[in-house]
Protein backbone atom coordinates (compact mmCIF):
# COMPACT_ATOMS: atom_id res chain seq x y z
CA UNK A 1 0.00 0.00 0.00
CA UNK A 2 1.17 3.27 -0.73
CA UNK A 3 2.42 5.62 2.14
CA UNK A 4 0.46 8.88 1.40
CA UNK A 5 -3.11 8.21 0.87
CA UNK A 6 -3.41 10.17 -2.59
CA UNK A 7 -7.22 9.08 -3.02
CA UNK A 8 -7.99 10.46 0.32
CA UNK A 9 -6.05 13.85 -0.49
CA UNK A 10 -7.79 14.57 -3.50
CA UNK A 11 -10.79 14.10 -1.78
CA UNK A 12 -10.18 16.61 0.56
CA UNK A 13 -8.92 18.76 -2.42
CA UNK A 14 -12.02 18.42 -4.46
CA UNK A 15 -14.65 19.05 -1.45
CA UNK A 16 -12.63 21.81 -0.70
CA UNK A 17 -13.12 23.23 -4.35
CA UNK A 18 -16.51 22.50 -4.58
CA UNK A 19 -17.36 24.44 -1.76
CA UNK A 20 -15.54 27.38 -3.77
CA UNK A 21 -17.22 26.39 -6.88
CA UNK A 22 -20.54 26.61 -4.99
CA UNK A 23 -20.07 30.48 -4.23
CA UNK A 24 -17.94 30.98 -7.28
CA UNK A 25 -20.02 34.65 -7.44
CA UNK A 26 -19.03 35.75 -4.25
CA UNK A 27 -15.14 34.19 -4.23
CA UNK A 28 -14.32 35.62 -7.30
CA UNK A 29 -16.75 39.08 -7.50
CA UNK A 30 -15.68 39.89 -4.08
CA UNK A 31 -12.09 40.41 -4.29
CA UNK A 32 -12.47 41.61 -7.98
CA UNK A 33 -14.89 44.30 -7.03
CA UNK A 34 -12.36 45.37 -4.34
CA UNK A 35 -9.85 45.28 -6.27
CA UNK A 36 -11.08 48.28 -8.95
CA UNK A 37 -11.81 50.07 -5.49
CA UNK A 38 -8.35 50.03 -4.81
CA UNK A 39 -7.03 50.74 -8.01
CA UNK A 40 -10.23 53.87 -8.12
CA UNK A 41 -8.96 55.39 -4.85
CA UNK A 42 -5.08 54.47 -4.72
CA UNK A 43 -4.66 54.76 -9.18
CA UNK A 44 -6.52 57.33 -10.02
CA UNK A 45 -6.85 59.59 -6.81
CA UNK A 46 -2.93 59.17 -5.35
CA UNK A 47 -1.87 58.13 -8.26
CA UNK A 48 -2.41 61.57 -9.41
CA UNK A 49 0.01 62.62 -7.44
CA UNK A 50 2.88 60.36 -7.64
CA UNK A 51 3.69 59.99 -10.88
CA UNK A 52 5.80 56.85 -10.76
CA UNK A 53 8.42 55.24 -8.47
CA UNK A 54 11.48 53.97 -9.84
CA UNK A 55 10.46 55.18 -13.00
CA UNK A 56 7.31 52.57 -13.23
CA UNK A 57 3.90 54.42 -12.96
CA UNK A 58 2.48 54.53 -10.02
CA UNK A 59 -1.09 52.47 -11.17
CA UNK A 60 1.68 49.91 -12.47
CA UNK A 61 3.47 49.87 -9.25
CA UNK A 62 0.60 48.63 -7.11
CA UNK A 63 -0.68 45.55 -8.91
CA UNK A 64 1.82 43.36 -7.48
CA UNK A 65 1.26 44.71 -4.12
CA UNK A 66 -2.48 43.95 -4.53
CA UNK A 67 -2.16 40.75 -5.76
CA UNK A 68 -0.08 40.03 -2.51
CA UNK A 69 -2.65 41.75 -0.42
CA UNK A 70 -5.69 39.30 -1.98
CA UNK A 71 -3.30 36.46 -1.88
CA UNK A 72 -2.43 36.71 1.69
CA UNK A 73 -5.83 37.27 2.49
CA UNK A 74 -7.54 34.56 1.19
CA UNK A 75 -5.07 32.10 1.61
CA UNK A 76 -5.16 33.07 5.09
CA UNK A 77 -9.07 32.69 5.52
CA UNK A 78 -10.02 29.96 2.68
CA UNK A 79 -7.22 27.72 4.64
CA UNK A 80 -8.27 28.87 8.02
CA UNK A 81 -12.01 28.08 7.89
CA UNK A 82 -11.40 25.27 5.76
CA UNK A 83 -10.45 23.50 8.59
CA UNK A 84 -12.14 25.49 11.49
CA UNK A 85 -15.54 24.57 9.69
CA UNK A 86 -15.28 20.06 10.21
CA UNK A 87 -14.03 20.89 13.66
CA UNK A 88 -17.48 23.69 14.76
CA UNK A 89 -19.80 20.67 12.52
CA UNK A 90 -18.32 17.95 14.40
CA UNK A 91 -17.07 16.51 11.29
CA UNK A 92 -13.50 16.30 11.96
CA UNK A 93 -14.15 12.83 13.39
CA UNK A 94 -13.70 12.11 9.70
CA UNK A 95 -10.86 12.54 9.10
CA UNK A 96 -9.24 11.47 12.56
CA UNK A 97 -11.18 7.89 12.23
CA UNK A 98 -9.92 7.20 8.21
CA UNK A 99 -6.38 6.07 7.34
CA UNK A 100 -5.25 9.73 6.12
CA UNK A 101 -2.33 11.38 8.31
CA UNK A 102 -1.64 15.07 8.89
CA UNK A 103 0.43 15.07 5.26
CA UNK A 104 -2.45 14.31 3.26
CA UNK A 105 -5.25 16.52 5.53
CA UNK A 106 -2.36 19.30 5.23
CA UNK A 107 -1.77 18.50 1.58
CA UNK A 108 -5.70 18.49 0.98
CA UNK A 109 -7.17 21.66 2.78
CA UNK A 110 -3.53 23.94 2.32
CA UNK A 111 -3.31 23.10 -1.13
CA UNK A 112 -7.31 24.10 -1.99
CA UNK A 113 -6.61 27.12 0.23
CA UNK A 114 -3.32 27.78 -2.23
CA UNK A 115 -5.60 27.20 -5.41
CA UNK A 116 -7.95 29.13 -5.00
CA UNK A 117 -6.00 32.04 -3.87
CA UNK A 118 -3.77 31.82 -6.55
CA UNK A 119 -6.98 31.56 -9.05
CA UNK A 120 -8.13 34.74 -7.48
CA UNK A 121 -4.24 36.78 -7.86
CA UNK A 122 -4.68 35.88 -11.72
CA UNK A 123 -8.13 37.14 -11.97
CA UNK A 124 -7.27 40.60 -10.56
CA UNK A 125 -4.06 40.67 -12.42
CA UNK A 126 -6.45 40.42 -15.60
CA UNK A 127 -8.28 42.85 -14.08
CA UNK A 128 -5.57 45.35 -13.69
CA UNK A 129 -4.91 44.81 -17.30
CA UNK A 130 -7.96 46.93 -17.95
CA UNK A 131 -6.42 49.47 -15.71
CA UNK A 132 -3.34 49.93 -16.37
CA UNK A 133 -0.34 49.07 -18.41
CA UNK A 134 1.12 45.96 -16.48
CA UNK A 135 4.28 44.55 -18.18
CA UNK A 136 6.07 41.19 -16.27
CA UNK A 137 9.75 41.07 -16.38
CA UNK A 138 10.16 37.41 -14.87
CA UNK A 139 7.33 35.33 -15.21
CA UNK A 140 8.08 32.07 -13.94
CA UNK A 141 9.41 34.08 -11.04
CA UNK A 142 6.07 35.64 -10.81
CA UNK A 143 4.41 32.25 -10.30
CA UNK A 144 7.04 31.15 -8.52
CA UNK A 145 6.68 33.56 -5.81
CA UNK A 146 2.84 33.53 -6.32
CA UNK A 147 3.05 29.74 -5.55
CA UNK A 148 4.93 30.21 -2.56
CA UNK A 149 3.70 32.65 -0.80
CA UNK A 150 0.11 31.15 -1.12
CA UNK A 151 1.44 27.78 0.26
CA UNK A 152 3.15 30.01 2.75
CA UNK A 153 0.42 31.68 3.97
CA UNK A 154 -2.11 28.88 3.40
CA UNK A 155 -0.44 26.92 6.07
CA UNK A 156 -0.20 29.81 8.59
CA UNK A 157 -4.03 29.76 7.93
CA UNK A 158 -4.20 26.10 8.92
CA UNK A 159 -2.70 26.52 11.95
CA UNK A 160 -4.81 29.25 12.88
CA UNK A 161 -8.15 27.11 11.70
CA UNK A 162 -6.22 24.28 14.30
CA UNK A 163 -6.19 26.73 16.43
CA UNK A 164 -9.66 28.71 16.96
CA UNK A 165 -12.22 28.17 19.27
CA UNK A 166 -14.67 30.28 17.94
CA UNK A 167 -15.17 32.18 14.57
CA UNK A 168 -14.05 35.43 16.96
CA UNK A 169 -10.94 33.85 16.43
CA UNK A 170 -10.99 33.02 13.74
CA UNK A 171 -11.28 36.61 12.53
CA UNK A 172 -9.10 38.51 14.69
CA UNK A 173 -5.75 36.77 13.59
CA UNK A 174 -6.03 37.82 9.40
CA UNK A 175 -8.28 40.86 10.52
CA UNK A 176 -5.07 42.14 13.23
CA UNK A 177 -1.60 40.54 12.01
CA UNK A 178 -2.13 39.94 8.44
CA UNK A 179 -3.53 43.07 7.28
CA UNK A 180 -1.96 45.57 8.96
CA UNK A 181 1.45 43.69 7.78
CA UNK A 182 0.50 44.05 4.09
CA UNK A 183 -0.40 47.48 4.29
CA UNK A 184 2.59 48.44 6.14
CA UNK A 185 4.54 45.82 3.93
CA UNK A 186 4.83 48.47 0.62
CA UNK A 187 1.57 47.03 -0.97
CA UNK A 188 1.41 50.51 -2.22
CA UNK A 189 4.83 51.97 -1.74
CA UNK A 190 8.42 51.66 -2.05
CA UNK A 191 10.25 50.69 1.30
CA UNK A 192 12.84 53.36 -0.43
CA UNK A 193 10.30 55.90 0.19
CA UNK A 194 10.66 56.44 3.69
CA UNK A 195 12.53 58.09 6.09
CA UNK A 196 15.83 55.86 6.73
CA UNK A 197 14.15 55.36 10.48
CA UNK A 198 11.21 53.58 9.23
CA UNK A 199 12.83 52.07 6.07
CA UNK A 200 14.96 50.09 9.02
CA UNK A 201 11.78 49.37 10.81
CA UNK A 202 9.79 48.53 7.80
CA UNK A 203 12.39 45.71 6.84
CA UNK A 204 11.37 44.08 10.35
CA UNK A 205 7.84 43.14 8.41
CA UNK A 206 8.06 39.51 6.71
CA UNK A 207 5.45 40.36 4.73
CA UNK A 208 7.76 43.32 2.92
CA UNK A 209 10.06 40.52 2.08
CA UNK A 210 7.48 38.60 -0.02
CA UNK A 211 5.77 41.92 -1.46
CA UNK A 212 9.46 43.00 -2.52
CA UNK A 213 10.63 39.36 -4.61
CA UNK A 214 7.05 39.66 -5.86
CA UNK A 215 7.25 43.27 -7.40
CA UNK A 216 10.89 42.14 -8.55
CA UNK A 217 9.43 39.79 -10.62
CA UNK A 218 7.36 42.57 -12.15
CA UNK A 219 9.40 45.26 -12.49
CA UNK A 220 13.00 43.77 -11.83
CA UNK A 221 12.99 46.32 -8.59
CA UNK A 222 13.49 45.76 -5.11
CA UNK A 223 13.48 46.97 -1.42
CA UNK A 224 15.68 43.77 -0.44
CA UNK A 225 17.99 41.51 -2.35
CA UNK A 226 15.32 38.75 -4.46
CA UNK A 227 17.62 35.62 -2.20
CA UNK A 228 16.69 37.37 0.91
CA UNK A 229 13.21 37.14 -0.33
CA UNK A 230 12.82 33.23 -1.37
CA UNK A 231 14.93 32.44 1.95
CA UNK A 232 12.27 34.17 3.85
CA UNK A 233 9.19 32.64 2.25
CA UNK A 234 10.93 28.96 2.57
CA UNK A 235 11.23 29.71 6.00
CA UNK A 236 8.04 30.31 6.65
CA UNK A 237 6.93 27.23 4.54
CA UNK A 238 9.36 25.09 6.68
CA UNK A 239 8.38 26.39 10.22
CA UNK A 240 4.59 26.15 9.32
CA UNK A 241 5.28 22.23 8.29
CA UNK A 242 6.77 21.79 11.70
CA UNK A 243 4.19 23.17 13.66
CA UNK A 244 1.15 21.36 11.80
CA UNK A 245 2.92 18.36 12.49
CA UNK A 246 3.59 18.93 16.30
CA UNK A 247 -0.17 20.10 16.47
CA UNK A 248 -1.27 16.54 14.42
CA UNK A 249 1.51 13.97 16.54
CA UNK A 250 -0.03 15.79 19.65
CA UNK A 251 -3.39 16.26 18.94
CA UNK A 252 -3.53 20.17 20.61
CA UNK A 253 -6.93 21.64 19.58
CA UNK A 254 -7.89 18.29 17.39
CA UNK A 255 -8.04 15.11 20.02
CA UNK A 256 -9.02 17.02 22.52
CA UNK B 1 -8.74 -18.39 16.01
CA UNK B 2 -7.94 -15.10 16.31
CA UNK B 3 -10.85 -12.57 16.72
CA UNK B 4 -11.51 -9.78 13.79
CA UNK B 5 -10.78 -7.55 17.15
CA UNK B 6 -8.38 -7.68 19.93
CA UNK B 7 -8.14 -6.25 23.26
CA UNK B 8 -5.31 -6.58 25.09
CA UNK B 9 -5.19 -4.35 28.79
CA UNK B 10 -6.39 -1.49 27.21
CA UNK B 11 -6.13 1.57 29.76
CA UNK B 12 -6.77 5.11 29.21
CA UNK B 13 -5.89 8.15 31.83
CA UNK B 14 -6.83 11.45 30.97
CA UNK B 15 -4.42 14.34 31.52
CA UNK B 16 -7.45 15.49 34.51
CA UNK B 17 -6.26 11.99 36.03
CA UNK B 18 -9.56 10.65 35.59
CA UNK B 19 -8.99 6.94 34.71
CA UNK B 20 -11.65 6.49 31.76
CA UNK B 21 -10.53 2.62 31.05
CA UNK B 22 -8.77 0.24 33.15
CA UNK B 23 -7.16 -2.78 31.84
CA UNK B 24 -9.92 -3.64 29.38
CA UNK B 25 -9.52 -7.10 27.42
CA UNK B 26 -12.02 -8.18 24.78
CA UNK B 27 -11.81 -10.74 21.79
CA UNK B 28 -14.70 -10.06 18.91
CA UNK B 29 -15.52 -12.54 16.41
CA UNK B 30 -15.99 -11.72 12.87
CA UNK B 31 -19.59 -11.51 11.91
CA UNK B 32 -20.77 -10.97 15.31
CA UNK B 33 -22.75 -8.26 17.13
CA UNK B 34 -21.84 -7.30 20.38
CA UNK B 35 -23.78 -5.15 22.52
CA UNK B 36 -21.30 -2.66 25.20
CA UNK B 37 -23.79 -1.91 27.86
CA UNK B 38 -22.82 1.16 30.61
CA UNK B 39 -24.06 4.16 32.50
CA UNK B 40 -23.14 7.35 31.38
CA UNK B 41 -19.08 8.02 31.87
CA UNK B 42 -18.40 4.10 32.45
CA UNK B 43 -15.97 4.22 29.65
CA UNK B 44 -17.62 2.67 26.39
CA UNK B 45 -17.28 5.66 24.35
CA UNK B 46 -14.11 5.99 25.04
CA UNK B 47 -13.33 2.40 24.54
CA UNK B 48 -14.52 2.86 20.92
CA UNK B 49 -12.30 6.05 20.18
CA UNK B 50 -9.41 4.52 20.75
CA UNK B 51 -9.99 1.50 18.81
CA UNK B 52 -11.51 4.15 15.71
CA UNK B 53 -8.33 7.03 16.69
CA UNK B 54 -9.85 9.21 17.97
CA UNK B 55 -8.26 8.90 21.70
CA UNK B 56 -4.69 7.50 22.65
CA UNK B 57 -4.73 5.21 24.89
CA UNK B 58 -2.33 4.82 27.57
CA UNK B 59 -1.51 1.29 28.16
CA UNK B 60 -2.16 -1.55 26.60
CA UNK B 61 -3.41 -2.76 22.31
CA UNK B 62 -5.81 -3.59 20.02
CA UNK B 63 -5.53 -5.31 16.75
CA UNK B 64 -8.08 -5.15 13.76
CA UNK B 65 -7.96 -7.71 11.11
CA UNK B 66 -4.55 -8.52 12.61
CA UNK B 67 -3.46 -4.81 12.05
CA UNK B 68 -1.90 -2.54 15.14
CA UNK B 69 -4.40 0.37 15.50
CA UNK B 70 -0.62 2.17 16.78
CA UNK B 71 1.98 0.54 14.29
CA UNK B 72 -0.26 -0.28 11.10
CA UNK B 73 -2.99 2.08 11.57
CA UNK B 74 -3.55 3.02 7.75
CA UNK B 75 -4.65 -1.02 7.47
CA UNK B 76 -6.75 -1.42 10.87
CA UNK B 77 -8.91 1.68 10.09
CA UNK B 78 -9.51 0.85 6.32
CA UNK B 79 -11.55 -1.92 8.06
CA UNK B 80 -13.65 0.24 10.21
CA UNK B 81 -16.49 2.07 10.04
CA UNK B 82 -17.98 4.26 12.46
CA UNK B 83 -21.08 6.23 13.03
CA UNK B 84 -20.81 8.59 15.69
CA UNK B 85 -23.16 9.40 18.58
CA UNK B 86 -23.73 12.89 17.63
CA UNK B 87 -25.34 13.99 14.17
CA UNK B 88 -22.03 15.58 12.71
CA UNK B 89 -23.21 16.85 8.81
CA UNK B 90 -21.94 19.49 6.27
CA UNK B 91 -25.07 21.09 5.87
CA UNK B 92 -24.61 22.33 2.27
CA UNK B 93 -23.44 19.00 0.82
CA UNK B 94 -25.90 16.88 -0.92
CA UNK B 95 -26.20 12.65 0.21
CA UNK B 96 -24.07 11.22 -2.28
CA UNK B 97 -21.63 13.91 -2.27
CA UNK B 98 -21.42 13.39 1.00
CA UNK B 99 -20.96 9.46 1.11
CA UNK B 100 -18.57 9.68 -1.92
CA UNK B 101 -16.26 12.06 0.14
CA UNK B 102 -16.02 9.21 3.07
CA UNK B 103 -15.58 6.96 0.54
CA UNK B 104 -12.72 9.00 -0.99
CA UNK B 105 -10.99 9.78 2.49
CA UNK B 106 -10.57 5.97 2.92
CA UNK B 107 -8.00 5.82 -0.23
CA UNK B 108 -11.32 3.78 -2.24
CA UNK B 109 -12.20 4.75 -6.10
CA UNK B 110 -14.95 6.20 -7.08
CA UNK B 111 -17.95 3.32 -7.14
CA UNK B 112 -21.18 5.13 -7.58
CA UNK B 113 -22.91 1.22 -8.32
CA UNK B 114 -21.84 0.13 -4.32
CA UNK B 115 -22.75 3.73 -2.99
CA UNK B 116 -26.51 3.14 -5.12
CA UNK B 117 -26.75 -0.26 -3.25
CA UNK B 118 -25.95 1.37 0.22
CA UNK B 119 -28.36 4.27 0.00
CA UNK B 120 -30.90 2.24 -1.12
CA UNK B 121 -30.62 -0.47 1.24
CA UNK B 122 -31.06 2.57 3.58
CA UNK B 123 -33.69 4.06 1.86
CA UNK B 124 -31.98 6.77 0.74
CA UNK B 125 -31.89 6.85 -2.84
CA UNK B 126 -34.61 9.02 -3.52
CA UNK B 127 -33.03 11.67 -1.24
CA UNK B 128 -29.33 11.63 -2.59
CA UNK B 129 -29.37 14.96 -4.65
CA UNK B 130 -30.92 16.64 -1.24
CA UNK B 131 -28.88 18.62 1.10
CA UNK B 132 -28.08 17.23 4.22
CA UNK B 133 -29.72 19.98 6.09
CA UNK B 134 -33.28 19.39 4.49
CA UNK B 135 -33.10 15.68 6.01
CA UNK B 136 -35.35 14.68 8.90
CA UNK B 137 -33.24 13.33 11.93
CA UNK B 138 -33.71 9.67 11.38
CA UNK B 139 -32.63 10.48 7.73
CA UNK B 140 -29.23 12.08 9.14
CA UNK B 141 -28.53 9.21 10.66
CA UNK B 142 -28.89 6.99 7.95
CA UNK B 143 -26.76 8.78 6.43
CA UNK B 144 -24.32 8.42 9.06
CA UNK B 145 -24.62 4.76 8.57
CA UNK B 146 -24.09 5.31 4.38
CA UNK B 147 -20.78 7.00 5.19
CA UNK B 148 -19.50 4.75 7.65
CA UNK B 149 -20.20 1.80 4.99
CA UNK B 150 -19.31 3.50 1.97
CA UNK B 151 -15.94 1.77 1.88
CA UNK B 152 -16.97 -1.38 2.70
CA UNK B 153 -16.03 -1.85 6.50
CA UNK B 154 -15.67 -5.38 7.56
CA UNK B 155 -16.15 -3.57 11.04
CA UNK B 156 -18.97 -1.24 11.94
CA UNK B 157 -18.91 0.98 15.32
CA UNK B 158 -22.44 1.88 16.28
CA UNK B 159 -22.13 4.65 18.82
CA UNK B 160 -25.53 5.26 20.70
CA UNK B 161 -27.15 4.70 17.03
CA UNK B 162 -30.55 5.52 18.35
CA UNK B 163 -30.20 8.21 21.14
CA UNK B 164 -33.20 10.28 21.05
CA UNK B 165 -34.95 8.85 18.20
CA UNK B 166 -38.35 7.35 18.57
CA UNK B 167 -39.98 4.51 18.73
CA UNK B 168 -40.38 3.67 15.15
CA UNK B 169 -37.58 4.81 13.95
CA UNK B 170 -35.55 2.68 16.50
CA UNK B 171 -37.38 -0.33 15.32
CA UNK B 172 -36.42 0.82 11.52
CA UNK B 173 -32.50 1.09 12.96
CA UNK B 174 -32.74 -2.42 14.00
CA UNK B 175 -33.79 -3.49 10.48
CA UNK B 176 -30.78 -1.95 9.19
CA UNK B 177 -28.58 -3.42 11.65
CA UNK B 178 -29.90 -6.95 11.13
CA UNK B 179 -29.67 -6.64 7.33
CA UNK B 180 -25.67 -5.37 8.15
CA UNK B 181 -25.39 -8.69 9.99
CA UNK B 182 -26.50 -10.66 7.29
CA UNK B 183 -24.38 -8.85 5.23
CA UNK B 184 -21.53 -10.10 7.78
CA UNK B 185 -20.72 -7.10 8.82
CA UNK B 186 -19.23 -7.42 12.44
CA UNK B 187 -20.71 -5.09 14.74
CA UNK B 188 -20.22 -2.96 17.78
CA UNK B 189 -22.90 -0.72 19.66
CA UNK B 190 -22.95 0.98 22.56
CA UNK B 191 -26.64 1.72 23.46
CA UNK B 192 -28.75 2.94 26.89
CA UNK B 193 -31.43 1.12 25.59
CA UNK B 194 -30.91 -2.74 26.95
CA UNK B 195 -34.23 -3.66 24.88
CA UNK B 196 -31.75 -2.79 21.66
CA UNK B 197 -28.97 -4.87 23.33
CA UNK B 198 -31.50 -8.39 24.25
CA UNK B 199 -32.96 -7.43 20.75
CA UNK B 200 -29.99 -7.15 18.61
CA UNK B 201 -26.43 -8.67 20.22
CA UNK B 202 -25.14 -12.11 20.16
CA UNK B 203 -23.10 -10.77 23.11
CA UNK B 204 -23.21 -8.37 25.80
CA UNK B 205 -20.60 -6.33 27.50
CA UNK B 206 -21.07 -4.52 30.48
CA UNK B 207 -18.78 -1.53 31.35
CA UNK B 208 -18.66 0.05 34.79
CA UNK B 209 -16.31 2.67 35.41
CA UNK B 210 -13.75 1.80 33.14
CA UNK B 211 -13.55 -1.95 33.54
CA UNK B 212 -15.29 -4.71 32.01
CA UNK B 213 -17.57 -6.41 33.95
CA UNK B 214 -18.45 -8.85 32.07
CA UNK B 215 -19.18 -10.41 28.84
CA UNK B 216 -21.69 -13.33 27.75
CA UNK B 217 -23.73 -14.43 25.50
CA UNK B 218 -27.40 -12.67 25.69
CA UNK B 219 -29.20 -15.82 25.97
CA UNK B 220 -27.11 -17.29 28.65
CA UNK B 221 -26.86 -13.75 30.39
CA UNK B 222 -30.61 -13.63 30.31
CA UNK B 223 -30.81 -17.36 32.05
CA UNK B 224 -28.14 -16.91 33.95
CA UNK B 225 -29.14 -13.53 36.06
CA UNK B 226 -32.67 -13.40 35.07
CA UNK B 227 -35.26 -12.73 37.87
CA UNK B 228 -38.76 -14.62 37.24
CA UNK B 229 -41.54 -13.50 38.34
CA UNK B 230 -44.71 -15.83 38.88
CA UNK B 231 -48.18 -14.63 38.63
CA UNK B 232 -51.07 -16.56 40.22
CA UNK B 233 -54.81 -15.74 39.54
CA UNK B 234 -57.17 -16.60 42.00
CA UNK B 235 -60.31 -17.81 41.53
CA UNK B 236 -62.03 -15.62 44.24
CA UNK B 237 -60.54 -12.27 45.45
CA UNK B 238 -58.19 -12.23 48.71
CA UNK B 239 -58.29 -9.67 50.84
CA UNK B 240 -54.79 -9.70 52.58
CA UNK B 241 -52.17 -12.41 52.42
CA UNK B 242 -52.67 -15.77 54.76
CA UNK B 243 -50.51 -15.34 57.78
CA UNK B 244 -48.67 -19.16 56.48
CA UNK B 245 -47.33 -17.10 53.34
CA UNK B 246 -46.18 -14.06 54.87
CA UNK B 247 -42.88 -13.19 54.87
CA UNK B 248 -42.09 -14.21 51.48
CA UNK B 249 -41.92 -11.16 49.76
CA UNK B 250 -45.51 -11.91 47.73
CA UNK B 251 -47.53 -8.91 46.70
CA UNK B 252 -51.44 -9.12 46.20
CA UNK B 253 -53.34 -7.06 43.48
CA UNK B 254 -55.21 -4.09 44.07
CA UNK B 255 -58.62 -6.10 43.15
CA UNK B 256 -57.12 -9.07 45.36
CA UNK B 257 -56.91 -11.26 42.47
CA UNK B 258 -53.58 -12.15 41.95
CA UNK B 259 -50.43 -12.81 43.83
CA UNK B 260 -47.08 -12.39 42.83
CA UNK B 261 -44.31 -13.70 43.75
CA UNK B 262 -40.42 -13.01 42.32
CA UNK B 263 -38.03 -16.08 42.47
CA UNK B 264 -34.35 -16.46 41.55
CA UNK B 265 -33.53 -19.07 38.30
CA UNK B 266 -30.31 -19.27 39.74
CA UNK B 267 -31.46 -20.52 43.39
CA UNK B 268 -31.14 -24.39 43.99
CA UNK B 269 -35.10 -23.61 45.78
CA UNK B 270 -37.13 -21.71 44.02
CA UNK B 271 -39.66 -21.72 46.45
CA UNK B 272 -42.58 -22.71 43.85
CA UNK B 273 -43.72 -25.89 45.19
CA UNK B 274 -43.78 -24.87 48.77
CA UNK B 275 -46.13 -22.05 47.51
CA UNK B 276 -48.53 -23.60 45.64
CA UNK B 277 -48.88 -26.42 48.45
CA UNK B 278 -49.42 -23.73 51.50
CA UNK B 279 -51.99 -21.54 48.91
CA UNK B 280 -53.72 -25.20 48.61
CA UNK B 281 -53.58 -25.27 52.23
CA UNK B 282 -54.94 -22.47 53.47
CA UNK B 283 -58.13 -22.99 50.91
CA UNK B 284 -57.09 -20.49 48.09
CA UNK B 285 -57.85 -21.76 44.91
CA UNK B 286 -55.49 -21.24 42.19
CA UNK B 287 -57.40 -20.25 38.03
CA UNK B 288 -53.85 -19.64 36.37
CA UNK B 289 -50.48 -19.07 36.70
CA UNK B 290 -47.93 -17.63 34.05
CA UNK B 291 -43.55 -16.64 34.69
CA UNK B 292 -42.18 -13.48 33.36
CA UNK B 293 -39.10 -13.16 32.61
CA UNK B 294 -36.96 -10.19 34.19
CA UNK B 295 -35.53 -8.04 30.97
CA UNK B 296 -31.76 -6.94 30.70
CA UNK B 297 -32.46 -3.60 32.38
CA UNK B 298 -32.97 -5.07 35.73
CA UNK B 299 -30.59 -7.94 35.31
CA UNK B 300 -27.84 -5.05 34.31
CA UNK B 301 -28.81 -3.17 37.41
CA UNK B 302 -28.71 -5.68 39.57
CA UNK B 303 -25.00 -6.75 37.58
CA UNK B 304 -23.67 -3.20 37.97
CA UNK B 305 -24.47 -2.76 41.68
CA UNK B 306 -22.89 -6.82 42.42
CA UNK B 307 -19.60 -5.03 40.86
CA UNK B 308 -19.79 -2.10 43.14
CA UNK B 309 -20.36 -4.12 46.30
CA UNK B 310 -17.68 -6.06 45.55
CA UNK B 311 -15.25 -3.46 44.45
CA UNK B 312 -16.23 -1.39 48.14
CA UNK B 313 -16.02 -4.36 50.09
Amino acid sequence: MSAINWPGVWAIFHHEMMRFFRTIMQSLLSPVVSTVLYFVVFGAAIGGRIQSVDGVPYGAFIVPGLMMLTVLQQSVSNASFGIYFPKFSGTIYEYLVSPVGWIEVTAGFVGAAAAKAILIALVILLTSFGFVGVQIAHPFWMLGFLFLTALAFSLLGFIIGLWAKSFEQLQIVPMMVITPLVFLGGAFYSASMLPPFWEGVAKLNPVLYLISGFRWSFFGLADVPVGVSLFAVMLMIGVCFGIIRWIFATGWRLRE
Amino acid sequence: MAGIIEIENLSKQYGSGTKALSDVSLSIEEGEIIALLGPNGAGKTTLISIICGLVVPTGGSVRVGGHDIATDWRAARRLIGLVPQEIALEPFETVMNSVRFTRGLYGEGRDDAWIEQVLRSLALWGKRDAATKELSGGMKRRVLIAKALSHKPKVLFLDEPTAGVDVALRREMWQVVEQLRRDGVTIILTTHYLEEAEEMADRVGVIDRGRLVLVKPTAELMGEFGRKTLTIELDAPLTRIPDRLDGRGLRLAADGRALAYDYDTRAERTGIARLLGDLAAEGVTVRDVSTRQSNLEEIFMTLVSETRQEVTA
